[in-house]
């Protein structure tokens, strides 16, 4: 097994960047209770002024006056980490979460697939340097050591114990993974690097610092087998993006919609799962907000796919207000069957399947423009059809023995009042009388008609009558 | 008649009473070049004259088009090929509703529905009448129909003309200008889907860029359909009764 570690040092600082993105002014981030607020994290200006992490914040403003304090936000944290997580899925099926600031991968099963160690570990550093967040990778035989070589050196591949005992003997205690207050106690006694540590009697050592520090120590040695708990990616995918400025247009946001639904498709990947329903948000001021629900026919994860119709969608509705954040929200995640396709598709470019087509056509012209048409089995003519939802299978046609009577190619919306009797009657009276038992009781004759226009219409009059002459439909 | 003096190059287009203008409808083919080749460029004038969108009069055989049988017999003999042709736009300009002009599609869009092939109608007039096309023994299970606002019909036709799944597009078009049919006319070329669009009759007067423009009339004993275009058709009638 191959462990790889990715660790986020500045997670804290880069997880709140999107809202402050002034880089040369002294910055740090404090986290607590509001008695006893600490600095977590100082940024290169900060810390040349003296500022560390740990520190009182009023100390670090005597320090550096000029100081900016940012409150830290453990939820934008923790999507951060998630959203690396699903990145990470990518590369290996096996990963591991290491609140706060890590995530531990087994790579050893992927290095055929991705080329190998070097190349796998740049694509994973432009993936996420591609976020904007600062990264630290190593990796070795086991996790544990992994997470601590992250720390102490990046860049650092190791592939057998061997080796690896050798590197973490030359470790400093501190650096080592274990507790403080154990690292203090350590150097009280004279020890400095995890080499003397390892040399020591396992007895007498653990009488000292205590079984869960000695287990760590075989951990990273591979002695003892580790197990931490899997991650599995959430069954409900959120993401929201607040916007520096207000957005008053909706053909704005077609940039923050892709990379919301480039994440999107990349969570999907990761659970091998599709959408078909999802819900855009805008927010706006004083916690008001839009929703814009988005439905397909069938599961979809093509991002480029899904930005075209959610675009089309948010540009036919008008925002009621700027816009100060969108939120992707997915609720069900069906699964997706990816569709057939021949090996050498001799599908030609820009050409589009059905389902495609029927998607693009609905983003535009509404959830319900499209329609299958199916025969009911009744006398009525206005209720001898009727709408269907598209693509659904028809019911079997009506096995009739009697040849049909003549029907017209268009029906009309509202039977229509003739003015005079028709000049000529081709066929008729057909008598339909039906629908007593429903309070739509009808008595007509339908005649087939020739207008002086040479147009042949169908035309009825009430059952028994000769005048009032209604037309109902076209033989076109 | 009035011909260009390409005529005996290119298909002539049938002349009617209402003659596009030739510079709006087509731009006048570079035929005196190709006719004044010397003889010793003969084999480069041969692969010129092989190309599928030059007819030689002289040659027997009618130009390759592929084409769907109209399911009319006489109606077929009249078209090129013997059939509406596949990758083009049909015109069926109609004096009113009611005089069978939709009818006239029905045996094509029953072989072309029963063949699993979808069939399209774009924002019809009227109600469709589902047991008119299950007589005439369309599959309506392939059948859709699409209702659009005005404003969306034009786009609807092409994105369907375009997409290259649908085995047939009706459109009914009561106002469109030559660059909309123009851009439909590629749509269906470039997919290679028959666009059928349905307009009045009154815009047989105008320029068109369809391949196929059928005038659509009534007469005394019957409905008259006249071929006022046909890409690929030469001399001999252009009128049929049916319905009689």
């Amino acid at each position: 097994m191959l462990w790889a570690c990715l660790r986020f040092p500045q997670l804290a600082f880069d997880a709140l960047r999107a809202v402050s993105a002034t880089a040369s002014a002294a910055l740090a981030v404090s986290d607590g209770p509001a008695q006893q607020r600490r600095i977590v994290f100082a940024n290169s200006a900060a810390r040349s002024a003296g500022v560390h992490a740990g520190q009182n914040p009023a100390t670090a403003h005597a320090l550096c006056p000029q100081l900016q304090l940012l409150a830290r936000d453990v939820a934008a944290e923790q999507q951060a980490l998630q959203a690396f997580a699903t990145l990470a899925s990518r590369y290996s099926s096996l990963i591991h979460l290491r609140e706060p600031t890590a995530i531990l991968l087994e790579v050893g099963a992927s290095l055929n697939l991705f080329c190998g160690w070097p190349a796998l570990q740049r694509r994973l550093r432009e993936e996420v340097a591609r976020s904007g967040f600062a990264c630290r990778i190593a990796a070795a035989p086991t996790a544990s050591a992994a997470q601590v070589l992250a720390d102490a050196d990046d860049g650092i591949a190791l592939t057998t114990l061997a080796v690896l005992q050798g590197a973490l003997a030359q470790l400093p205690l501190a650096q080592g993974g274990l507790e403080p207050g154990t690292v203090a106690a350590l150097h009280g006694m004279g020890l400095r690097t995890l080499g003397q540590l390892f040399r020591l009697p396992r007895a007498e050592l653990a009488r000292r610092i205590g079984a869960p520090a000695l287990a760590h120590l075989d951990r990273l040695r591979g002695r003892i087998a580790e197990a931490w708990p899997r991650w599995q990616p959430p069954a409900r995918f959120v993401r929201r993006l607040e916007f520096e400025a207000a957005v008053h247009a909706t053909t704005m946001l077609a940039f923050p919609l892709q990379r919301l639904l480039r994440e999107l498709e990349l969570f999907l990947i990761a659970r091998d799962g599709g959408v078909q329903r999802f819900t855009l948000v805008l927010g706006h001021e004083r916690g008001a907000s839009t929703r814009i629900p988005v439905g397909l026919l069938a599961p979809q994860r093509d991002a480029a796919r899904l930005l075209e119709l959610a675009r089309v969608r948010l540009e036919r509705s008008a925002l009621p207000a700027p816009a100060w954040s969108l939120t992707l929200q997915v609720d069900e995640l069906p699964p997706l069957v990816p569709p057939h396709r021949e090996l050498f598709d001799a599908r030609e470019q820009g050409r589009l399947d059905w389902q495609a087509l029927a998607e693009r056509l609905r983003a535009r012209l509404g959830e319900d423009a499209l329609h299958g048409l199916a025969c009911v089995a009744d006398h009525r003519p206005a209720r001898a059809w009727r709408h269907t939802p598209p693509d659904t299978a028809a019911p079997a046609a009506r096995g009739e023995s009697h040849p049909a009577p003549m029907r017209p190619f268009w029906l009309l919306q509202r039977p229509l009042a003739l003015h005079h009797a028709p000049p000529r009657i081709l066929t008729g009276p057909e008598r339909i009388e039906s629908g007593w038992w429903d309070g739509h009781d009808q008595r007509r004759d339908y005649y087939v008609v020739e207008l002086r226009s040479g147009q042949r219409a169908w035309a009825f009059v009430e059952a028994g009558s000769h005048t009032h002459w209604t037309l109902h439909g076209w033989f076109a | 008649m009035m011909f260009t003096p390409a005529a005996d190059l290119f298909a002539p287009e049938p002349t009617s009473t209402a003659w596009p203008a030739p510079a709006a409808a087509m731009p006048a083919p570079p035929a005196a070049s190709v006719v004044a080749a010397p003889s010793r460029d003969s084999a480069a004038l041969e692969t010129v004259l092989r190309h599928p969108g030059v007819w030689r009069r002289k040659s027997p055989a009618v130009a390759a088009v592929d084409v769907l049988p109209s399911g009319h017999a006489a109606l077929d003999a009249l078209l090129p090929g013997g059939g509406w042709p596949r990758g083009a736009l049909c015109e069926l300009l109609s004096e009113h509703d009611g005089l069978g002009e939709c009818s006239l599609l029905l045996p094509t869009l029953a072989a072309l529905t029963r063949a699993r092939r979808r069939v399209v109608l774009v924002a019809p007039p009227y109600i469709p009448y589902a047991p008119a096309l299950a007589a005439a023994g369309v599959d309506l299970q392939h059948v859709v129909q699409i209702d659009a606002a005005h404003a969306d019909t034009h786009w609807t036709a092409e994105q369907c003309l375009r997409s290259g799944c649908c085995g047939a597009v009706l459109h009914w078009l009561a106002h469109g200008d030559y660059r909309e049919l123009r851009r439909l006319q590629l749509a269906a070329e470039s997919s290679g889907t028959p666009g059928f669009v349905f307009r009045p009759l009154a815009a047989a007067s105008q320029a068109s860029p369809s391949a196929l423009r059928l005038r659509i009339t009534s007469a005394a004993d019957g409905t008259r359909f006249e071929l006022i275009k046909c890409r690929g058709r030469v001399g001999g009638t252009t009128q049929l009764r049916l319905r009689a």
